[in-house]
């Protein structure tokens, strides 16, 4: 996948696929994480969520045969580690962010130890849809084979927006999370609605997960997942707590990540951990124009411990 | 406050029974758990322990974990005085490392000594201005020192493996790219008698400086004030926005100095096997010591000692060393839960009444 073929134009080909391969585990486990925190929670333990995801995702697909049924698996693994930590953080003096980590780390350790046999099999993979059927050129034909939860992603991205404003459901997890006062007054139950705001969360971070080991790189490994699990919990911020900005945000976020090889690829090779760590700087740069001290980040969630 | 002998009672419960039952919560979990990947309980915990403390040698190994964890510790410790979770050691010592490896090669044809105070002054620098910027940034501009935190330590880590990988590259480092070494000798040696380096007792002072001076000076108790109410603080005339800042610079020199002695005393160089997960382990090891910077040195050891066995369990056994992790995700999320046990009554010793009374 050089851009010989093409010229130049070889490279924003690259990186619109590359961009959305990378982005989209980053808008599965981001549009979850953003699920969470619309209810007053956060999830720092995504991370190890999604590893957890990979691992039983891949054995899941491996046993089977069926890739589907392993995505699946990720997201239930996924959202019983969301119900753990949902149930944990529901006592009082609790701190979630604590509890996260420790759960960040937990997952990491038993996916690795759960893991350590699925290292040599290869399991079935999830197949692309070739989008690029109308063209001759192997290079696009390649650019456009999008994967099926990609797709997914953007579809939900667009239902999450949809529903954060105009469902019952919705209006009820954004009042839990903004006042548990209100909330309690309108007799709408907080916990039962944090906590399965946080399996829901989880489970598309086990999907998000899924991904890494099902379809890009397609395999499982202890160095599979770059944080894209932190990276998320960044993104929800960057994109202010809307489901469609977290669809742009990792679009984004994914083509800096996918600029790094595909710059690679034509020998220049220094600049890729400063692109990786672009997410990071844009974020931090949104963070610091758009807060003041006398009020918090437009569009957070009120009872979100991270802005109170 | 304790005004009768039921009122120790209940304080001893506290402190005594509460720490039992969380440990036994902890092995009984950890029992299920080996004996579900098909090992004995019994030997696995005599591993654990013969690995980590059981020798000479395991103490030596348990050390050498420790020391970066006791200042990792501090690093979220101390600005937690303050109110603030600092979740960004990582990146503080990652950037301790470049910068303590940077200015041992400046330094380089001094005497070793100059070179040594060079490198482990400029990691704490390099530390205290990155943490310090979350303060900072908290104080005056109102972004959560939590996200920035977290921000600003991966940007960190990326900012070492790109000097790493790029302009400070040592031509001479093929397999693993490191800047240059600071010289065999200026590093830093081993404490008398041990196989453990002299950054295990820096550590150490670090912790009890930091205990001594916010457990009994007015800078500990006006930090603790701003942690309780700012408002306060603020009627009382201080300074918050020094004071913020200032909290979150000491903890980051804390995870600097980690950071620049990993350089000093383990690597030789700055490279991104300092980066080992150090900086999260401290986030842990801050909320189990309940942010007390005394207490940040036991736990650290306890950590340690932990990780060391996990090398033991490995070799003995042939299972993963992943059960190690696993076994420090149950401790911590078993032990962080637990925090909502505290300061509730678990056996009703005074009577509801009298309680009243004396809470009139």
């Amino acid at each position: 996948m050089t851009g010989s073929g093409l010229g130049l134009w070889g490279i924003p080909l690259e990186v619109l696929a590359g961009a959305i391969r990378v982005s989209t585990p980053y808008l599965l486990v981001s549009l979850g994480e953003c699920i969470t925190e619309k209810s007053g929670r956060i999830n720092l333990g995504l991370e190890g969520v999604l590893v957890m995801g990979a691992m039983a995702g891949y054995a899941t697909s491996l046993a089977s045969g069926s890739p589907w049924l392993g995505v699946l698996a990720a997201g239930l693994v996924g959202a019983l580690f969301g119900l753990l930590h949902g149930l944990l953080c529901s006592m009082p003096r609790v701190n979630d962010i604590a509890i996260g980590i420790s759960i960040m780390l937990l997952g990491i350790g038993l996916a690795f130890l759960l893991g350590k046999p699925l290292i040599q099999p290869q399991a079935p993979t999830l197949g692309a849809i070739p989008f690029g059927f109308w063209s001759d050129s192997p290079q696009i034909r390649s650019a456009l084979q999008i994967n099926p939860l990609f797709l997914l992603g953007v579809l939900l991205a667009f239902v999450l927006h949809y529903a954060f404003r105009y469902t019952r459901w919705g209006m009820r997890l954004r009042i839990v999370g903004d006042s548990e006062d209100a909330a309690r007054a309108l007799g709408y139950p907080v916990l039962p609605t944090r906590i399965s705001a946080t399996m829901l969360g989880g489970f598309l971070a086990g999907i998000g997960g899924a991904f890494l080991s099902l379809y890009y790189p397609g395999s499982w490994n202890e160095g599979l997942s770059s944080g894209q699990g932190i990276i998320a919990v960044a993104l929800v911020i960057f994109a202010r707590w809307e489901p469609l900005r977290c669809l742009w945000a990792s679009l984004l976020f994914g083509a800096a990540g996918a600029l790094g090889p595909a710059l690679q690829s034509i020998g220049i090779t220094s600049a890729y951990y400063l692109l990786n760590a672009a997410p990071y700087f844009l974020t931090l740069a949104i963070l610091i124009a758009t807060c003041a001290p006398n009020r918090t980040l437009q569009g957070a969630p009120g009872e979100l411990s991270l802005v109170r | 406050m304790r005004s009768s002998i039921s009122d120790y009672g209940a304080w001893l419960l506290q402190r005594i029974w509460l720490p039992l039952t969380v440990a036994l919560i902890i092995l009984i979990l950890f029992a299920a758990f080996v004996a579900l990947i098909g090992q004995s309980p019994a030997e696995v915990s005599g591993l654990l322990y013969q690995g980590g403390f059981g020798s000479a040698f395991a103490w030596q190994n348990t050390l050498l974990r420790a020391s970066p964890l006791i200042l990792t510790g501090l690093a979220v410790a101390i600005p937690a005085q303050a109110g603030m979770v600092m979740i960004g050691a990582e990146g503080a010592l990652a950037l301790g490392a470049l910068a303590g490896a940077v200015g041992g090669i400046a330094l380089q044809g001094a005497a070793p000594h100059v070179v040594q105070a060079g490198v482990l002054l400029a990691g704490m620098l390099c530390g205290a201005v990155w943490v310090g910027l979350s303060g900072w940034l908290r104080n005056y501009r109102g972004v959560n020192e939590t996200i920035s935190s977290l921000l600003f330590s991966y940007i960190g880590i990326a900012l070492l493996n790109y000097f790493v990988e790029g302009p400070l590259k040592d031509p001479d480092s093929l397999n693993k790219p490191s800047t240059r070494p600071i010289g065999d000798n200026n590093m830093i040696g081993n404490l008398p008698g041990m196989d453990v380096h002299y950054g295990l007792l820096i550590g150490v002072l670090f912790a009890l400086i930091s205990w001594i001076v916010l457990t009994f000076t007015t800078s500990g108790f006006s930090l603790r004030l701003i942690g309780g109410n700012v408002r306060a603080a603020q009627m009382a005339g201080l300074r918050v926005g020094l004071w913020v800042t200032g909290a979150a610079a000491m903890g980051g020199a804390a995870a600097g100095l980690a950071g620049a002695i990993e350089v000093a005393a383990v690597q030789g160089s700055a490279n991104a096997s300092v980066v080992s997960g150090y900086g999260y382990t401290g986030i842990l090891v801050a909320f189990m010591a309940r942010q007390n910077a005394l207490a940040v040195i036991p736990v650290a050891i306890l950590i340690g000692g932990l990780e060391a066995a996990g090398g033991m369990l490995q070799r003995r056994l042939d299972v993963p060393d992943a059960v190690v992790l696993v076994l420090q995700g149950i401790a911590f999320v078993v032990i962080i839960a637990s925090e909502t046990l505290r300061g509730r009554q678990l056996f009703r010793l005074t009577p509801v009444a009298a309680k009243a009374g004396g809470a009139a």
